[in-house]
């Protein structure tokens, strides 16, 4: 842990401060855990939680031909996304696999700001800025200098809501603003981002903020509402993301994953005429035979976890669980897995092979929880 | 119970010995930190009989599954089943209501180490 060779987040002392413990996540010193993340997964579910997700990466990608270049270099298409908006996207390779998944906001001011996964920063931005060559478009790594805090649950709004009225954003901005929308603003003089995005299943904010104001604005969330804001390690971020079938880089998506195999075909567009990179391989093919992602519910308290088989009726293996656990809100074991298409039907009875003993799931519909 | 008195192993287990000879077993407070909130426990049955350093069953926490090892050769005499509704106790209470089972031990058990030892050992 005091590998000198870690990232550190800027709310480090805070989290230190706070009691949590540690784990080295993708190169970064990140909180685990406060105290316990069953009761953090819970706040998250019926008030707020509040997240510091510091280590993701933030590429700016700015110029006339900025959203050109993504149209390029993303499997979606942004120089006809609206400012104002965000948009979940893959970078693919020449095969047409996933390299990782982020998410894309087309900022008030004109830029575009590509928000990835810590473990894939380094390979998003030279992909990026190879992908940008030839487009008058700048790429610009920002990971550094900028914080990321969550804030997620279904009092999020009012939370960010009170702690962003005294800055430039009216609160009726705020809780106006839709799902898969961003606005900047000012807070204390710093510029900062506000997004109603999040990787949780339920609503809520991620506040973009110059590293040097962060643990300003972390502890203005949480004392200027009278909601009662659970500080939130990764531990529980994994548990909520799972539980709303959110994929996870590394486990439910590969360099080898089609966008289609993980149910994600509708991120993919081939409308436009523009020839982003893995496009040749992807289009028109045929992937009726490809394993595809699933959800698998048990019962009982045993998870299936990453790596383990999964079985059909009769013992033979038909594919692998990606990732697993028991729901701390459903009560049972819920898990994602790549199935062969013939066992992947919701309402398959598949066994799953937990440490030797073949235990019962059933195939269901994702995601495992949905807001109300 | 009183930590300086238990026995513990290098895979976190206490141990602790009552006037009648029976050991109780449970796993320290600092292996309930590294793991997180235990979500299940599996317990040996009663009237089985465990090596020393043997598997004795699994903890299982929200991320991760541990074995459990057995501290002492013996037959296990009973275990906790309230665990089987309420595994949080292990986190709330692991040396006291978060006990895991008990055993009639063979012999003395040998190679555990005292708290001192033990705390050192987790330092590293």
């Amino acid at each position: 842990m005091t590998d000198e060779n870690c990232q550190h987040s800027p709310l480090e002392p805070v989290h230190e401060e706070l009691g949590a413990t540690f784990t080295d996540f993708a190169g970064w010193r990140m909180p685990v855990r406060y105290s316990s993340e069953l009761d953090e997964h819970r706040a998250v579910r019926s008030t707020a939680g509040i997240f510091d997700l510091s280590h993701m990466g933030e590429i700016r990608i700015r110029g006339p031909q900025a959203g050109a270049a993504l149209d390029h270099a993303l499997s979606g298409r942004f120089s006809v996304l609206p400012s104002g908006r965000a948009r979940y996207t893959l970078l693919l390779n020449r095969d047409g696999g996933i390299i990782d998944d982020l998410v894309v906001y087309h900022l008030p001011g004109g830029d575009f700001l590509a928000v990835v996964n810590a473990a894939n920063t380094a390979v998003d931005l030279a992909e990026l800025t190879a992908r940008a060559q030839g487009f008058d478009a700048e790429v610009i790594d920002e990971s550094a200098q900028t914080a990321l805090i969550a804030v997620q649950g279904p009092d999020a709004a009012a939370v960010v809501t009170a702690t962003l009225t005294a800055a430039d954003l009216g609160a009726d901005e705020i809780s106006s603003l839709g799902y898969y929308r961003c606005c900047s603003g000012t807070f204390e003089g710093e510029p900062i981002g506000v997004a109603r995005t999040g990787y949780t299943g339920e609503d809520g904010f991620e506040l973009y903020i110059p590293a040097s104001s962060a643990a300003r604005l972390w502890r203005a969330l949480r004392l200027t509402s009278a909601v009662r804001l659970t500080p939130c390690g990764l531990a529980c971020r994994d548990t909520l993301r799972l539980e709303a079938g959110m994929p996870l880089y590394g486990h439910e998506l590969t360099a080898s994953t089609k966008p289609s195999q993980a149910g994600l075909g509708r991120v993919v567009s081939f409308a436009a005429a523009d020839d982003f990179v893995g496009r040749a391989a992807l289009e028109g093919r045929d992937g009726s035979a490809d394993p595809v992602l699933v959800g698998l519910a048990g019962e009982g308290r045993r998870a299936a976890r990453a790596g383990y088989r999964v079985l059909d009726a009769s013992g033979v293996p038909v594919g692998q669980i990606t990732s697993g656990a028991l729901s701390p809100t459903l009560g049972h074991p819920v898990a994602m897995a790549y199935l062969q298409p013939g066992s992947a039907e919701p309402g398959t009875r598949l066994g799953v092979d937990v440490r030797g003993t073949t235990l019962p799931f059933t195939v269901v519909t994702l995601p495992f929880y949905a807001r109300s | 119970m009183i930590v300086e008195d238990l026995l513990y192993t290098a895979e976190h287990e206490w141990l602790a010995t009552d006037d009648a000879g029976v050991a109780t077993v449970g796993i320290t407070d600092f292996a309930t930190q590294e793991l997180g909130d235990v979500v299940f426990v599996q317990l040996p049955e009663v009237g089985s009989e465990l090596a020393a350093g043997g598997v004795a069953g699994e903890v299982e926490s929200t991320k991760s599954v541990s074995d459990l090892f057995c501290p002492v050769s013996g037959t296990v005499t009973e275990i906790n089943e309230a665990l089987e509704d309420s595994p949080e106790l292990v986190n709330t209470d692991p040396f006291g209501q978060g006990w895991l089972f008990r055993i009639k031990p063979a012999q003395d058990p040998t190679g555990l180490l005292s708290r001192q030892q033990y705390l050192a050992l987790i330092e590293d």
